[in-house]
């Protein structure tokens, strides 16, 4: 069993938690992600790792509550345990290979969408630790999806916030702010982006205008999340490939992101009918 | 002459019964059948039977004790070489192997021996009989990578022999393809895998779940940080392969492992679990092997009209032939001398059905079976809302691109001798991961191998 040893609300719909998984912890890398169960009878449940304590034995997952199975999750309280933790999966980032002199002078614009900050911010983390010059887009709907404004600030170089409705920083999309930033005449050597999948798609089409490499990750379905169910399945430069063993990240302009987004929806009528039944179960 | 005595028959659920439910399909023998079939056995001074067994179970010596009534001696002596009697009496294609070569069968039906073997596992479990016999703790570490059939087999010998073993198992349930492949009708989990896995952790073998090796932690950190004296890599094969076929990506598409994984790994075939199955109307299956008849018979029961598409003719079917019955008289539609060609699907990108090319079959080809050629001009279209591939699958490439050393063939096979040793020192492996896709018994059978060869290695 896996214990909850700290749960804070970011926002109303967005929860952390630190959770005690001493292996996992310490071989976590920026760019993996884990497969939690909530319960005996719950799904498995792929989440991006937001941070890693290899010290303390923890790992920090956020959620944000969009149907049942998240909902389960930000119900657990600090002390209970997650049935099953396992990770970390996937491939790390390509930076993580690199040695220390290669950092020196590098570029990265990083664009995180919603929750896509969460893992967004250890790669940061990262990159400047290592003295790469890192700049960050972070883009929500509203104020109430916007989560680490203070700790990505003092990660990177500049931060740049954007909502769809302008409740917090610049009122528009994360494409504006790509847009806005490389017309100043900024320059990246590489470009990083991870959110909602349709955001990572326009991010894709807006950035390959400024013929930036952009790695995307992708946060496809899966099972078990150690290539032997193929739910992950995407179209990379017209072949098919496994994003949970091959992945998560890939070339953006690579990635066919309208399969991809349709692969995304296939159990949405399921989704639903269970996020209708665990309101009603869980008394909301 | 007890000899010319007809095969005792084996009592099973109604087929239009069994074709809306989960329960198991067959009952077995009770202690009477048992006894009545043991006896047909004729003891042969050279028991055929023992050597076409992978793991050598002294097949006439338990017979003789179920004869004798000394049901719990059997159990005894089986549980001598085999650690999942009652999975093996299930699984295993007893008609190619033990009972392949019975003497009996000459003439007649050779002599129940799985279903024997599953009677005295049935009881034993029932009545409490412990086969818990341990040398004492050597205090020496072995790992083992998988808890599946090589795992598993590998682990009770080694912990038999004395050995401080831990089985690290990637997902969160122990049983590899036993817990996420096999469905609940043909071997139920509960009472049957997890009881069985029970018995193997009562012989002092821990089993650490949630453990990705290669990632959690690697094969040489289980040498240098852990202290291990060896691993054994009982991986299995679980990358599931595709035709690589236009519409392949459609929604409705799925792999027979993603299939069958929600189904019996996540439960969903209860409709008690949060994990969802989708199921559709009208199923069809790629594949011949068991794989595909499980796949099959699971969207059965799940309510789907379901058909098996085979691109040769029946004799050349991979699966059981039990199985095949099986699934012929619950009503699966057999379409032989069929391949795909395309998935179809509508515009939102969901399947819709498939077009598929008649074959006719050929020259023999590699290995021996005449190949399947397109018969030009011949396509037609199968309607369907889900296709399901089971077209075999080939080992994860994950341990040994993370261990430095350990050498693989163009499949992905880890390379191991007879004995399971591998190009690294003190690391072993046996069952799918080297062989590709095979059977339980063949992967158990190995795994005692290599349990024999690590005892030996460690003794040096």
């Amino acid at each position: 069993m896996y214990k909850i040893v700290k749960k804070e609300f970011l926002t109303p719909i967005i929860c952390l938690m630190d959770v005690e998984a001493p292996r996992l912890a310490a071989a976590a890398q920026p760019g993996q992600f884990l497969i939690v169960r909530a319960r005996e009878q719950g799904e498995r449940i792929p989440l991006t790792i937001c941070d890693y304590n290899r010290k303390n034995g923890t790992v920090t997952i956020v959620t944000q509550i969009v149907g049942a199975s998240s909902r389960l999750i930000c119900h657990l309280e600090e002390g209970d345990c997650f049935t099953d933790l396992v990770g970390p999966l996937g491939i790390p980032s390509e930076f993580v290979n690199w040695k220390d002199e290669e950092f020196a002078g590098k570029k990265f614009l990083f664009v995180a969408g919603g929750l896509g900050t969460a893992p967004v911010y250890p790669q940061v983390k990262y990159l400047h630790s290592k003295g790469a010059y890192v700049d960050v887009i972070m883009g929500a709907r509203n104020s109430d999806l916007l989560i680490f404004e203070k700790e990505m600030r003092e990660v990177c170089d500049n931060l740049y916030i954007c909502t769809d409705d302008g409740s917090k920083g610049v009122k528009g999309f994360v494409t504006d702010m790509i847009d806005k930033i490389m017309l100043d005449g900024n320059t990246y050597d590489q470009a990083v982006a991870i959110g909602p999948m349709v955001m990572m798609k326009f991010t894709t089409l807006t950035m390959k205008k400024y013929n930036v490499p952009l790695t995307v990750s992708l946060n496809t379905i899966m099972v078990d999340g150690t290539g032997m169910c193929g739910a992950c399945r995407v179209t990379v430069g017209g072949k098919t490939r496994f994003a949970c063993v091959e992945g998560p990240e890939f070339d953006a302009y690579q990635v066919d992101f309208d399969e991809a987004m349709r692969r995304q929806s296939m159990y949405r009528e399921f989704e639903i009918e269970a996020d209708h039944k665990c309101k009603l179960g869980l008394h909301e | 002459m007890k000899a010319k005595m007809a095969r005792v028959p084996v009592r099973e659920q109604d087929p239009k019964v069994r074709a809306t439910n989960f329960d198991e399909v067959c009952y077995g023998y009770n202690a009477e059948e048992a006894q009545a079939e043991a006896s047909r056995c004729i003891n042969c001074k050279n028991p055929k039977c023992v050597t076409q067994c992978p793991v050598s179970i002294k097949i006439p010596q338990f017979i003789e004790q179920i004869k004798l009534g000394n049901i719990a001696e059997a159990a005894h002596i089986i549980a001598e070489d085999n650690s999942l009697p009652a999975v093996c009496g299930r699984v295993c294609p007893q008609e190619s192997q033990c009972e392949g070569v019975c003497i009996l069968g000459i003439k007649g039906e050779p002599v129940a021996i799985g279903k024997l073997e599953r009677f005295v596992a049935d009881w034993s479990r029932k009545n409490g009989v412990k086969c818990v016999e341990t040398a004492p703790s050597n205090g020496t570490k072995v790992a083992i990578v998988g808890s599946g059939p090589a795992g598993l087999a590998c682990a009770s010998d080694l912990a038999k022999l004395g050995y401080e073993v831990t089985i690290f198992e990637v997902l969160h349930k122990a049983g590899g393809v036993l817990q996420y492949g096999i469905p609940e009708f043909r071997l139920p989990k509960e009472e049957v895998v997890e009881a069985e896995i029970d018995n193997v952790c009562a012989l002092g073998v821990k089993i650490e779940t949630n453990v990705v090796v290669g990632r959690t932690i690697t094969v040489d950190e289980l040498f240098d940080k852990e202290n291990f004296k060896a691993v054994f890599i009982g991986s299995g094969a679980g990358l599931p392969k595709f035709m690589g076929i236009p519409g392949e990506n459609l929604n409705g598409v799925f792999s027979a492992n993603e299939f069958l994984t929600r189904s019996n790994l996540m439960g969903a075939y209860s409709g008690e679990t949060d994990t969802p199955i989708y199921t559709g109307t009208k199923v069809a299956v790629v594949g011949g092997g068991n794989v595909a008849m499980d796949a099959a018979r699971t969207a059965l029961r799940l309510g789907a009209v379901t058909t098996i598409v085979y691109r040769r003719t029946e004799k050349e079917l991979p699966a059981r032939v039990e199985e095949v019955h099986h699934a012929k008289e619950e009503g699966i539609d057999f379409r032989m001398l069929t391949n795909p060609v395309e998935i179809l699907g509508n515009d939102n990108g969901w399947v819709t059905g498939l077009k598929c090319i008649k074959m006719e079959l050929g020259e023999p080809d590699d290995s021996g079976r005449r190949r399947p050629v397109p018969v030009a001009g011949s396509e037609f279209d199968i309607e369907a809302d889900v296709v399901i591939m089971a077209l075999g699958t080939s080992p994860n490439p994950l341990i040994a691109n993370t261990t430095v050393g350990l050498d693989t063939n163009r499949y992905g096979c880890i390379i191991a001798d007879d004995l399971g040793a591998t190009s690294r020192p003190g690391v072993f492996a046996g069952g799918d991961a080297v062989t590709g896709a095979a059977t339980v018994i063949l992967a158990m059978g190995a795994g005692r191998k290599a349990a024999a060869a690590i005892d030996e290695y460690l003794k040096k």
